[in-house]
């Protein structure tokens, strides 16, 4: 369109003006995945960090990351929290190592270049040089200002004990990049309850990070792929369902209530699936042993993905928030950190625990999503000049949508998508 | 409570090797058998494990859960076929009462996709609580902590 588009990968052709048939090339590609990290991770956009919860003491840090980049989120005071690259402002050392701990300072160990918790440059040994022999030899040049030689900090964003971070100081306000109705189901699950951290699950998925983002805005797919869900009743055509977007069509909530059958087996004829099984009964029904809480406020999951860098997962009693990490165009890290709330009650922590089965690298119903989107990457690398087809519920993106049986979020991520990278 | 005799050691490692066999070749049936009633079986980072973080990659706390994943395993869950085959060290065993061992050993699983290269799967140990029942020896409880940082991708079989 403009002459800035020279890293769209030559031969790459979107089929329709619309983004229904996506082409494989958008995952394929290395150069367009760079450009990908510049305008979707690094700038513009808000990128998850963490809980607060997980660091609840002044100087408790953990280190994560931002797109390829690695990041500190630290607790300096008691309510003050940063987001630091970790990059010493000296040679450029990603020197901190520990994934998690606690600081009175942060010191880079090769040149012992010091930090306060803030990023501020504290101080740098031979700053005035080393006198012998009546001389003084070397040291900074006269102009070095500590204060010009900080590590880069990041924009933050709080909000329900939710920590996010951007690059880009002229981003909008994190409840602008949500708009009003993501926000409502952002802040649902984020009311300023306390949270317990219960634990993570690591996993590396060999496919580009764009197919999470995907999977989390595809209801196509879990009633036909996760035949766990439906053969124990979990999944059900009855379910009431609705998709939630922004304006951008960046982000979106898959959000469902359970058909009102007992959820045991009773009712194949509001499946319509044929891997229903009437007589199939868990062994041990604790796995699926839901318990309604007062503040979800009717809707038994909602699924919430924030773009470019997490979803949100309300399923049932299992809560958790699972970070994509991209790590070249053709794998990403997903990081699962599991949560309750502080005040929940023994039996109710037992119970998210156990619903955790479903869900993770080993899990009943998410498994296999790491599994298809490993083949879906396969496919696209052994031909990128195909595309993919995004056509169910139409063409468009709709703003608003009361059913499953769509792939609209989807055709909206890749509406925004064309729109960010072709300008 | 008499000493460990060599008949107990080698029902250890016959145990172990006979779980091994049971994983690697795909017996789900063998493997649930292998545990008592009321047992616990987890599979959990080491991160989770050193930090007191109760989550666990798996986390069953009853027989009936063998089971359930053993009918997940063979009946629901899509995945890739793969063969896995565990190294299993001999183990540690401190005997804590007539009968019942509690019991520590490494382990390196390699997992063998068809049409690709054999690659380490997942490597850490076991802490184990064996008994000893009318059917011989037992697991009452056996979590298995994992040293790997990443799954690659997904877990699928029972570690």
């Amino acid at each position: 369109m403009t002459t800035d588009t020279g890293h769209i990968p030559p031969g790459m052709r979107w089929e329709r003006d619309d983004a229904s048939r996506v082409p494989f090339m958008t995952y394929t590609d290395e150069a367009l995945y760079r450009e990908e990290l510049e305008r979707f991770f690094y700038r513009g956009h808000w990128c998850y960090i963490g809980l607060e919860a997980e660091i609840p003491q002044v100087g408790d840090f953990k280190r994560t990351a931002v797109g390829e980049r690695s990041v500190i989120m630290v607790r300096s005071a008691p309510d003050t929290i940063h987001v630091i690259e970790n990059v010493c402002a000296h040679r450029g050392m990603r020197f901190c190592r520990e994934r998690h701990g606690n600081r009175k300072e942060l010191v880079c160990p090769y040149h012992q270049w010091s930090y306060t918790l803030e990023g501020d440059l504290q101080g740098v040994p031979f700053r005035r040089g080393v006198r012998q022999d009546g001389k003084v030899n070397g040291g900074m040049p006269a102009d070095f200002k500590t204060e010009d030689h900080g590590l880069t900090r990041l924009n933050v964003a709080r909000r329900g004990g939710v920590v996010f971070a951007s690059f880009d100081h002229s981003v909008e306000s994190f409840e602008d990049y949500l708009g009003p109705d993501v926000l409502a189901h952002f802040d649902r699950v984020f009311s300023g309850r306390e949270l317990e951290i219960l634990g993570y699950n690591r996993q590396r998925i060999p496919g580009n990070w764009k197919l999470m983002q995907e999977n989390i805005k595809d209801p196509y797919h879990p009633g036909l792929l996760h035949t766990w869900f439906v053969t124990f009743g979990l999944w059900r055509a009855d379910n009431k369902s609705q998709l939630v977007t922004d304006v951008h069509n960046r982000h979106g909530s898959m959000i469902s209530t359970r058909g009102t059958g007992d959820g045991s087996g009773a009712g194949a004829q509001v499946t319509q699936v044929s891997s229903f099984k009437q007589s199939m009964q868990l062994h041990d029904p604790r796995f699926l042993d839901i318990v309604p809480e007062p503040w979800w406020g009717g809707p038994t999951a909602a699924m919430t993905t924030i773009f470019p860098s997490v979803v949100m997962q309300q399923q049932v009693n299992s809560l958790s928030t699972r970070h994509i990490q991209p790590v070249g165009h053709g794998a990403f890290d997903f990081v699962w950190t599991h949560f309750g709330f502080k005040d929940d009650t023994p039996e109710m922590r037992e119970r998210r625990l156990r619903q955790a089965n479903l869900f993770g690298p080993a899990g009943f119903v998410s498994a296999d999503d790491g599994e298809v989107i490993e083949f879906s990457q396969e496919g696209f690398e052994s031909k990128p000049t195909h595309r993919a087809l995004v056509e169910l519920g139409g063409r468009t993106a709709d703003a608003h949508t009361d059913h499953m049986v769509t792939e609209t979020l989807i055709r909206g991520m890749y509406r925004y998508w064309r729109e960010v990278m072709q300008s | 409570m008499s000493a460990l005799t060599f008949e107990e050691y080698l029902g250890i490692q016959q145990l172990y090797a006979d779980y091994a066999r049971a994983v690697d070749s795909a017996d789900w049936d063998r493997w649930v058998d292998l545990f008592v009633d009321d047992c616990i079986y987890r599979i959990q980072p080491r991160e989770n494990h050193e930090r007191g973080f109760p989550l666990a990659t798996l986390s069953f706390d009853s027989k009936g859960m063998l089971r359930d994943r053993a009918y997940g395993i063979s009946e629901t869950l899509f995945h890739d076929p793969y063969y896995q085959r565990h190294v299993v060290s001999a183990p540690l065993i401190n005997k804590t009462a007539d009968g019942r061992y509690a019991c520590e050993a490494n382990y390196a699983v390699f997992r063998t996709k068809l049409s690709q290269l054999t690659t380490v799967f997942n490597v850490g140990r076991t802490l184990d609580e064996i008994v000893t029942t009318p059917e011989g020896l037992r697991f009452k409880s056996r979590l298995v902590i994992y040293d790997s940082e990443m799954i690659p991708n997904s877990l699928i079989y029972p570690i």
